[in-house]
């Protein structure tokens, strides 16, 4: 197993100590949690540790339960008790009708409340998936939860805590967006956030996301990139070409690593042969469309790359569609490689050398 | 409330999936009555209505990062039903091969995670294994955390392999999955499923999975304990035989199972000439076995065929509009506005019974619906009801029985026949999808009309396990465990009997409500 990690060790991060981490769920599903345990070498634990974080509390892993939580909630409320950095998984469940009781204490409190005063307190406050940062499923359909994110309801800045709140340490809430997020784009900010080497300038996009992550589409690196270059489209699921024109895919527009950083040991979603759907993206939960299909506009897509003018791409596309090779055209409708690169050099060399 | 009597509120519980609370009637230093808060409502049943009904493939496994695959198996199936598809043979083993790598491994982190380093708690200092238990259990600082998490993450690999990425995956559709594996692929997988194998046999278990998957009753459950003091599940049995876990936390409840990984139909054969029930286990010779686990009800030691159609939801105890009873195809869960309306209720959880008994679900139901003759002793020592020894004792037991299971399924996968099979929605159409999650039986009913989601209805394990009272003031699974536990005079929120038999059933209250 692992060499152990002196889980005790004090790092050089600027301030007394270790920087101490609170981490709460609300309207969310657990999901960003449970990815993080899927972090490797090291693992969470190991991970936390070497960043200088000590855990105070967090709601699947600590053994304090019930009143123990409560009385360490009242350290930290008192001052007794350091708050480095709070994370909140899951929405700020605001209803119903702005009473906050979708979400309540075991004493009758709203949870919105307890996180609207832990976040005045804290030195840096993390949103810790697409539901924390923005609503995110959570506030799918007519949003009857009233879902929304701490400092953004959907891609509007506000949310619970509005759009002027800073830290104690002078950063907005650090949107962790994903759905659910990779273990690394948390373990890697808190680790900055822990050491006080966050810059909002430097370090976070204009959604306040890692720019770690987001400075990448998730067209990078995407396995069927030569398909989307010749228009080579997949028409079911399980099939090899690109998911770009029918399946839904808005990995050209989507802005993560998911392609470059792997999953789980070296998946992503195109990789297990389903479309992108934007998860990092505000209000990615209402596509206003069906999630797995493509809306057309006379046979085009619409929503094409951002920044790429319209007709250009239109261009292009009809140009790579009548130069696509055989060879992608059949693959891209086969769950199978039923032509190899190289078939067509190797079938020409063959009747060159007049067969065997 | 009776003169005497203590009412008592413990909650947040953590070491579960989401939040829970309960509060306690104790009078005597004993608790007379138990009310279980689920204090979190999201509303997916309401966000589905009027869209695709695909997208519940994407919006129904967010409502829960644990059971994810679960959720997404189910909507599958639902979808899959209403279509009148057929998944493909290999895309079933696919889909199974994840259910089982997710139910494996929530199996697991409950142990490891969330059950154990309650042993390690301060309360029991001074026991003579307590020194041993700190070392190993303790939250976060034990050492069988720092072994588990790497197995663990490099077992979640499988799921990089099948599924793109753990939790939140498309992979399963109603006519299988969408990555087709090529023969080097399937070697991969096997070498995962070895590698995790090795580690159940050397560090949980010491023993070989089919001598541990073989062990008959409670007695011989105890003498391979002492045996293989080493295994980290010897040392729960003997601990927990110590702390008469095998005698506590029991409930008046049918075993229910919906059946669990749902084998392909040979050709020519249609779902419903498959014998899926209990009663039909026997039967192999005639009809191919449908699951790994059958589908059916024990009650009281009688085995009966699982009919769907005595499901019913009742929200007395909710705050939900509807009070009345109604089956899932039929029902409705739209929050009350004004909570104060409904004075008597306690939660957002729906009260589900089965033709009208309370119902417990998990992995001791689904091995004594099965026949396990474990299960079935360890009942027969807690008067025909479950325990905390017997949950825990079967879930680790499931683990032993399900990796050979799996290693069969990748062997079956022939790469060269297809994975997925595609079908069309019809513009009307209902469908039912039933799957086992880790935590028991998940269901999840579909209506169409004109091509939308008219309705969709969910009840997940902890729904059932987790009900509160029914509209004739039957209370749910837990609700009767906790009854009739001693607790500490001086601090009675911290007994530790109190934590083990919630955390027993393994709860994931995102499910719960959704």
């Amino acid at each position: 197993m692992n060499a152990p990690v002196n889980h005790s060790a004090s790092s050089g991060n600027g301030t007394q100590g270790r920087a101490t981490l609170l981490w709460l769920q609300s309207g969310g599903c657990g999901g960003c949690s449970m990815s993080l345990l899927n972090a490797e070498l090291p693992h969470l634990f190991d991970a936390l540790a070497l960043a200088g974080i000590e855990l105070l509390w967090h709601p699947s892993l600590s053994e304090e339960s019930a009143d123990e939580f409560m009385a360490l909630i009242e350290r930290i409320r008192s001052g007794a008790q350091r708050l480095d950095i709070l994370c909140l998984e899951g929405s700020v469940m605001l209803g119903p009708e702005g009473t906050g009781r979708f979400h309540l204490l075991p004493d009758g409190r709203p949870m919105m409340e307890l996180i609207r005063e832990l976040a005045q307190l804290a030195r840096h406050v993390v949103a810790v998936g697409t539901c924390a940062a923005y609503g995110g499923v959570t506030a799918a359909g007519g949003n009857v939860a009233e879902a929304c994110g701490l400092q953004y309801d959907g891609a509007q800045p506000g949310g619970l805590l509005g759009a002027d709140f800073r830290g104690r340490g002078g950063l907005p809430v650090v949107n962790i967006s994903g759905c659910p997020v990779h273990p690394d784009w948390v373990l890697d900010a808190l680790a900055l956030l822990a050491a006080d080497e966050m810059a909002q300038q430097r370090d976070l996009d204009e959604l306040a996301r890692p720019r770690a992550y987001t400075d990448h589409l998730v067209h990078h690196g995407c396995p069927r990139n030569e398909y989307y270059e010749f228009k080579a489209s997949a028409e079911a699921f399980g099939q090899q070409g690109c998911m770009m024109e029918n399946l839904g895919c808005l990995g050209t527009q989507a802005r993560a690593d998911c392609n470059i950083r792997p999953w789980n040991g070296g998946g992503s979603c195109l990789k297990g042969g389903y479309a992108c759907i934007n998860c990092t993206a505000p209000e990615f939960e209402e596509p206003r469309h069906a999630f797995l299909e493509t809306p057309k506009v006379a046979g085009i897509p619409v929503g094409l790359p951002t920044d790429m003018p319209k007709a250009w791409f239109v261009a292009l596309a009809s140009l790579a569609k009548a130069a696509t090779p055989e060879r992608l055209k059949r693959n891209a409708v086969a769950e199978s490689v039923e032509m190899p690169p190289g078939a067509a050099q190797r079938r020409r060399a063959g009747s060159e050398g007049g067969g065997r | 409330m009776n003169v005497g009597v203590r009412r008592l509120e413990i909650g947040p519980i953590n070491r579960v999936e989401g939040d829970v609370s309960v509060q306690l009637d104790i009078a005597e230093g004993v608790v007379r009555e138990a009310r279980v808060k689920a204090p979190l409502f999201r509303g997916f049943e309401l966000m589905l209505k009027g869209r695709d009904a695909r997208d519940a493939l994407v919006l129904t496994p967010r409502i829960c990062g644990i059971c994810s695959v679960a959720q997404s198996m189910a909507a599958a199936e639902a979808l899959r039903s209403a279509m009148g598809l057929r998944m493909s043979a290999n895309g079933r083993h696919v889909a199974n091969l994840l259910l089982a790598c997710e139910n494996v491994a929530d199996h697991l982190s409950h142990f490891y995670l969330f059950f154990m380093p309650d042993l390690a708690r301060g309360a029991y200092a001074g026991r003579p294994w307590h020194a041993a238990m700190c070392e190993r259990f303790k939250a976060q600082a034990g050492s069988a955390a720092a072994d588990f998490l790497p197995v663990r993450a490099q077992w979640m690999h499988i799921t990089g392999l099948l599924a793109g990425k753990w939790p939140h995956t498309l992979a399963i559709q109603p006519g299988g999955s969408t990555r087709p594996l090529k023969r080097p692929e399937l070697m991969r997988l096997e070498r995962l499923i070895v590698v995790f194998r090795e580690f159940l046999e050397k560090v949980l278990f010491a023993d070989s999975l089919e001598n541990v998957g073989s062990i008959d009753s409670l007695d011989a459950l105890l003498r391979w304990a002492r045996a293989h003091e080493q295994a980290d599940f010897a040392r729960f049995v003997l601990v927990a035989e110590e702390l008469g876990m095998a005698g506590v936390g029991g409930a008046q409840a049918a075993f229910m199972s919906f059946g669990a990984y749902p084998q392909p139909l040979p050709d020519g054969v249609v779902d419903a000439d498959v014998s899926t029930n209990a009663d039909d286990a026997g039967d192999a010779g005639t009809v191919p076995p449908a699951f790994l686990f059958c589908r059916g009800v024990v009650d009281a030691g009688v085995r009966e065929k699982l009919d769907t159609s005595t499901i019913m939801e009742d929200a007395s105890a909710a705050w939900m509009q509807a009070n009345a009873s109604q089956h899932p195809l039929h029902g409705d869960t739209t929050p009350l506005a004004d909570m104060e309306q409904k004075p008597d209720a306690y939660t957002w959880c729906k009260a589900p019974r089965l033709r009208g008994r309370v119902a417990e679900v998990g992995a001791l139901a689904r091995q004594v619906v099965a026949g396990h003759p474990l299960a079935l002793d360890l009942l027969r020592h807690n008067g025909g009801r479950g325990s905390v020894l017997a949950r825990v004792v079967m879930r680790l037991l499931e683990v032993a029985l399900i990796l050979p299971a799996m290693q069969r399924w990748v062997r079956a996968i022939e790469p060269e026949q297809p994975f997925c099979a595609h079908g069309k929605m019809p513009a009307q159409a209902q469908g039912e999808g039933l799957v086992e999650a880790a935590r028991g039986s998940l269901g999840h009913w579909l209506v169409v009309r004109d091509g939308k989601v008219a309705r969709y209805q969910i009840i997940a394990p902890t729904t059932w396990n987790f009900s509160p009272r029914d509209g004739n003031g039957l209370p749910g699974a837990l609700e009767q465990a906790l009854v009739g536990v001693h607790v500490d005079a001086d601090a009675p929120a911290s007994t530790p009997m109190l934590q083990h038999i919630i955390r027993s059933f393994d709860p994931c209250m995102v499910c719960t409500v959704h």
